[in-house]
């Protein structure tokens, strides 16, 4: 790996599996004897897989490798979506397939706005069709990749189902279009009910709401009333606001003062990707959709990554620690936990060009040999 | 240097700071003997004979005559009853464009260099045209207005600055992934624009995309044009990598060659009359204001003034980091300018 500090980027300077081959020798490290352990007969899950476009299939293909080798317990029903279609019918088998698994691991799915103005976002249409209303993102600094800023610990709970992501746009007068924000109450109490559960879960000490309630006055003035009313309720958890546009200029000049965050849409949008940003960049840092019944993960920053993709240079990190907070859904910590620490020591390392990987990169069947020879 | 003829601009003090930083500025302007005569005008809202709030009618007229102005910061309440003087300034003369020039100041340090980056915000519609109705009781419904008309002069407007100021490339920042119409309709309006500038390359991206990539290298951006609130975000997250609104010049541009530049930071009422506020912002300001109305010379002395003060890390205001008053502050730059003479 040439140095620390690409790893933090979408795509690094060694190849994928290069790092990929690194994690699975660190996984092979933590399992005390090379037999497998048993699956156990009616104790494996099925989680829904959409590849998605771009990375997408890449970065998945790697997680299944990784599950391989860990013999983890679960079990992948793929659903591809194809985004050039104008139809519903990929994103209809999609969302069933979740309803039915309850779980899905996913990759972006490409918008082509070159398509008519109807054929919405997939993505979008996922979250809302499933009311996967929170979007729960951990930032945190890594170790042994370069940043300006250091030790950054934050967590971001952004709306996921309304705001501007409402996809309600009318041109009313031509050359004159409307689009539509739309913030409700409940959808506020309940974005701001569950940023106020996690934190005092997590032991956080202090929730901030993004708003531009200054100039929104109605809209983003629900949302700030909304959370402080739930904030009344939590008297061991300090509440405060701050504007958006104070909060990204805060956030490249003072990150340390920011624990846990929430906020509509939009703002979550552009704070998720400055946080992103901050700790090294999209191919770091995973994401995940919670909502009462369904949970789904992907990478926080959603890129398709079309520039990259087929190359072998996506970073898999950020998808391989969605798969872990996957598995930490599905209560089986263990292998959570395992694969988590494997991710973690291949960062950490400074010189990954191991002898006994060497040159084995695009064969993997045979690296699994030379791991269960070599120790 | 020849005596140049004496040109008026508007001067608007403002709350908290303003009045303050506005006599340093004076005092600076003096000092390098720039042509500039100076009336000071209150902005403060009234209500009109038909029950609208507007500005009162001397400053309009003051402004309308001289069509440069320059702004201290304005009070800007929550939830209150009259619209942000902001706002009402924007309406009344139409500055559809704000420019933020943002440079990283040498001597003023923060985790990134290099930054030199223009942000063009169009200024009067999209998701800041303050129509919000409430549907039903706990449905709130705010509307973002994007015109192809107002989509349009922002892309001259900012492709023209490109051109103007030896800039090479402007990039457009939208979310027409999720937003498709409108969003969709800006974009389209800045193809359409880029057609007739074919010496400057321009790109589009999607604002995740941008934030992302601007806090890990800012220096591949140069101009960026793009709709109201993402420019209102992205203005304020580039003036966080320079070091804050206490160092960020700004400009509003308007229809019929009016043009009010202004120091975006708040009023800070808890330091104002104690003599230690930072008027660089509003100093670099009132550069870009001399630069536009062609004064290059008296624009780039006082600059180089008030960068080398800086630089030289002598006499710096407390948020600089130093422990000198505002009049210290003011002093060596007018000293500075006095030596260079």
């Amino acid at each position: 790996m040439a140095t620390r500090g690409h790893l933090g980027n979408l795509f690094c300077s060694s190849s994928a599996w290069e790092i990929l081959n690194c994690i699975l020798f660190w996984l092979h490290n933590q399992t005390k004897s090379p037999t497998p352990p048993p699956a156990k007969y009616g104790g494996r899950h099925t989680v829904t897989l959409i590849p998605g476009d771009g990375i997408g299939p890449e970065l998945l293909n790697h997680v299944r490798e990784v599950f391989r080798f860990s013999c983890v317990p679960v079990d992948f029903e793929v659903v591809n979506v194809n985004s050039a279609l104008e139809t519903d019918d990929d994103m209809n088998n999609a969302i069933t397939a979740i309803r039915r698994n309850g779980i899905a691991l996913k990759g972006n799915i490409e918008t082509k706005h070159t398509m008519a103005p109807s054929v919405k976002s997939r993505n979008n249409l996922l979250r809302t069709s499933l009311d996967l209303y929170a979007n729960v993102m951990h930032c945190q600094s890594l170790p042994g990749v370069q940043t300006r800023h250091k030790n950054i610990d934050i967590m971001i709970i952004r709306e996921n189902t309304e705001g501007e992501y409402s996809s309600l746009e009318h041109e009313s007068v031509s050359g004159v279009v409307e689009s539509l924000k739309i913030i409700t109450r409940n959808n506020s109490l309940r974005i701001a009910d569950y940023a106020f559960k996690l934190a005092r879960e997590k032991g956080r000490r202090r929730v901030t709401a993004v708003h531009k309630a200054n100039i929104m006055k109605l809209g983003d003035g629900l949302f700030l009333q909304c959370c402080r009313e739930v904030a009344s309720g939590y008297p061991d958890i300090t509440f405060d606001s701050m504007i958006v546009d104070n909060t990204t200029m805060q956030l490249v000049s003072k990150p340390h003062q920011f624990d846990v965050m929430v906020m509509p849409n939009l703002y979550g949008n552009v704070v998720s990707n400055v946080c992103a940003g901050l700790v090294g960049g999209p191919g770091l840092v995973p994401g995940a959709n919670y909502g009462n019944a369904y949970a789904v993960f992907e990478t926080a920053t959603r890129n398709t990554g079309k520039s990259i993709a087929g190359k072998n240079i996506a970073n898999p990190t950020a998808m391989l620690l969605a798969s872990c907070m996957m598995l930490d859904h599905l209560k089986l910590y263990d292998h959570a936990t395992m694969i988590r620490h494997a991710v973690l020591k291949t960062m950490n390392e400074t010189r990954v060009s191991l002898p006994s990987l060497k040159g084995l990169s695009p064969h993997l069947p045979l690296c699994h040999e030379a791991h269960w020879s070599l120790f | 240097m020849s005596p140049a003829v004496m040109q008026t601009v508007t001067l608007i003090p403002g709350d908290g700071i303003g009045p303050e930083i506005s006599s340093a500025v004076m005092k600076i302007f003096e000092a390098a003997k720039a042509p500039i005569r100076w009336e000071e005008r209150n902005v403060t809202a009234i209500k009109g004979p038909g029950g609208r709030w507007m500005i009162p009618p001397d400053a309009k007229e003051s402004m309308d005559r001289s069509k440069i102005g320059l702004k201290g910061p304005l009070k800007t309440p929550i939830a209150a009853g009259h619209p942000s003087m902001n706002l009402l300034l924007r309406k009344t003369f139409d500055l559809y464009a704000n420019v933020r020039p943002c440079v990283s100041i040498e001597g003023y340090k923060t985790p990134y260099t290099d930054v030199n980056l223009v942000t063009i915000r169009e200024n009067t519609e999209g998701e800041y045209s303050g129509i919000e109705h409430v549907i039903v009781d706990g449905v709130v419904q705010s509307i973002k207005l994007i015109t192809e008309d107002a989509s349009r002069r922002i892309a001259e407007y900012a492709f023209e600055y490109a051109r103007n100021n030896q800039r090479t490339s402007v990039t457009a920042v939208h979310k027409a992934n999720i937003m498709r119409m409108s969003d969709g309709l800006f974009l389209r309006k800045c193809r359409e624009v880029a057609e007739n500038y074919k010496d400057i390359k321009f790109t589009e991206m999607y604002l995740d995309t941008v934030c992302l990539n601007m806090v890990q290298d800012p220096t591949q951006f140069d101009v960026l044009v793009m709709p109201n609130l993402y420019g209102d975000i992205l203005s304020d997250l580039c003036a966080g990598l320079i070091g804050g609104l206490g160092v960020t010049p700004s400009g509003n541009i308007g229809a019929n060659g009016v043009a009010i530049f202004e120091s975006v930071h708040g009023t800070a009422p808890d330091i104002a009359g104690l003599d230690m506020a930072n008027p660089t912002a509003l100093l670099l300001s009132a550069v870009m204001m001399l630069r536009h109305m062609g004064l290059h010379d008296y624009g780039n002395k006082i600059q180089t003034a008030c960068f080398d003060t800086i630089r030289d890390k002598k006499v710096l205001t407390k948020d600089l980091g130093g422990n000198s008053k505002c009049s210290e502050f003011t002093a060596e730059i007018c000293r500075r300018i006095q030596d260079m003479a």
